[in-house]
């Protein structure tokens, strides 16, 4: 019987903690939850808070997080943390954002004028440049 | 000595531009790497994500998520872009553009019905340009790739597929393969195929047999479609985060050459420059010479 499990903590942006740990306390939506080695395999979500974690020989650690997924198997525990404050009412808001965006881009692009002009600018003098180069190597 | 001014003046236009080049070159570099170690930090969240989506794939629940579930016809067809956001990184967009076109063209021709989101500033100018359907856009997004920024047009997206407006989602963008080869490439998002769902590492194979399931908290059904959701989110962050990698790099590169291209334009024009001073004052010389003879 194994006394301890491997521990996964991951975001989109980093890796976060990985090691074998003996037990550990993480802040379930229901309330928190400890597990220890061969517990039975649970998905749930997590709020945001304190991860409590002790692995082998050490002092017991606490890792924030903001909030994500977690996965149980009986060998392996992965939490997989939010990057971003989620919930389904802001999703929804920045969905309708992005929408609007979309429409308001299709009628007017005014406002990227004077930085698309400039970069059509540069954009014609490196191509100048290269159909010189072109040439001159075709005249050789 | 006619044009060896505007000559001189060519040079030092040319000299110009290459300034600009030469410092992008240089802005592009320091970023690339930024932009590389990015990509390799999201790639374990990636990893992690797609097992646990296997595990449950594996799982024995009553509860099928819309997005593994096969659709027999597909009428409509999701397209999502990635581009980036300013130009002057050689032919990464165009090539990109260009492979979602001629697949574009082809779902037409067969009677597909295509909608589109634009991430990148590129694509969306180039989709409104050829008056695609375009439903939700992210532009903006800077050097660092923003979870936050994506939810709300990736939300329309897969709500499109679960509401049944899509019956299936593709996804286009640059992969990095290193900084002189990017590669456009067009992936299957939903419904999510098999490949996608199997784990990179064989966990628990005994018990995967036995007919076993997840005690879910709450419910089965929130827990699984949070997990889906966040599962493709990843995937798009990450195509995302290759993209950025690979643009800086196709804009150092590019920016390498249109620098070494004024280096050799440049020296050119010095030659011709030299020449023509040379013959204006052999030419002077000579009428000298000549001037004093007759005397």
């Amino acid at each position: 019987m194994s006394t301890i499990f491997h521990l996964d903590i991951v975001s989109a942006v980093e890796s976060i903690y990985s090691g074998p740990v003996e037990f550990l306390v993480a802040p379930a939506q229901m309330g928190e939850v400890g597990i220890y080695p061969r517990h039975t395999p649970m998905l749930t979500r997590i709020k945001s808070g304190m991860v409590r974690i002790k692995a082998q020989l050490k002092d017991e650690e606490l890792v924030y997080v903001s909030g994500g997924m977690l996965e149980v198997q009986p060998d392996v525990v992965t939490i997989l943390a939010d990057t971003a404050i989620r919930s389904h009412d802001l999703d929804e808001a920045k969905a309708i954002e992005a929408k609007q965006a979309a429409e308001d881009a299709m009628k007017d692009r005014a406002s990227e004028l004077d930085y698309a002009k400039a970069q059509a600018e540069l954009m014609e003098a490196v191509s100048q440049l290269a159909a010189i180069e072109k040439l001159r190597k075709r005249r050789h | 000595m006619a044009g060896s001014r505007e000559i001189r003046n060519k040079i030092g236009s040319v000299k110009n531009t290459q300034k600009i080049t030469r410092a992008m070159e240089m802005v592009a570099a320091s970023k690339m790497r930024k932009a590389q170690d990015r990509m390799k930090k999201a790639r374990p969240y990636g990893e992690k994500i797609r097992n646990v989506a296997a595990h449950m794939s594996r799982a024995n629940t009553e509860y099928r998520h819309p997005f593994l579930i096969e659709r027999d016809s597909v009428k409509r067809i999701g397209i999502i872009i990635v581009t980036s956001d300013k130009g002057l990184c050689g032919g990464l967009n165009t090539n990109v553009l260009r492979r979602a076109l001629s697949e574009m063209k082809k779902w037409q021709s067969e009677g597909e019905e295509l909608e589109v989101c634009c991430i990148g500033n590129k694509g969306l100018g180039f989709m409104t340009r050829i008056k695609a359907n375009v439903i939700s856009q992210v532009v903006a997004l800077g050097d660092t790739p923003d979870m936050e920024k994506l939810i709300g047009a990736v939300k329309v997206v897969l709500d499109g597929y679960t509401q049944d407006r899509f019956d299936r989602v593709y996804i286009f963008y640059n992969r990095f393969i290193n900084t002189m080869k990017q590669e456009p490439v067009m992936e299957q998002l939903l419904p999510l195929s098999d490949d996608k769902m199997q784990s990179g590492q064989s966990v628990q194979e005994n018990s995967s047999n036995t007919g076993w399931d997840y005690i879910y908290e709450p419910e089965a059904k929130p827990v699984i479609d949070d997990i889906m959701v966040r599962y493709v989110e990843a995937l798009i962050y990450q195509a995302l985060t290759e993209n950025m990698a690979s643009e800086q790099s196709a804009r150092m590169v590019a920016m390498k050459a249109a620098s070494d291209n004024a280096g050799s334009v440049i020296d050119e024009l010095t030659l011709i420059y030299n020449k023509s001073r040379q013959a204006a004052i052999t030419k002077e010389l000579s009428e000298i010479v000549g001037g004093a003879a007759a005397v």
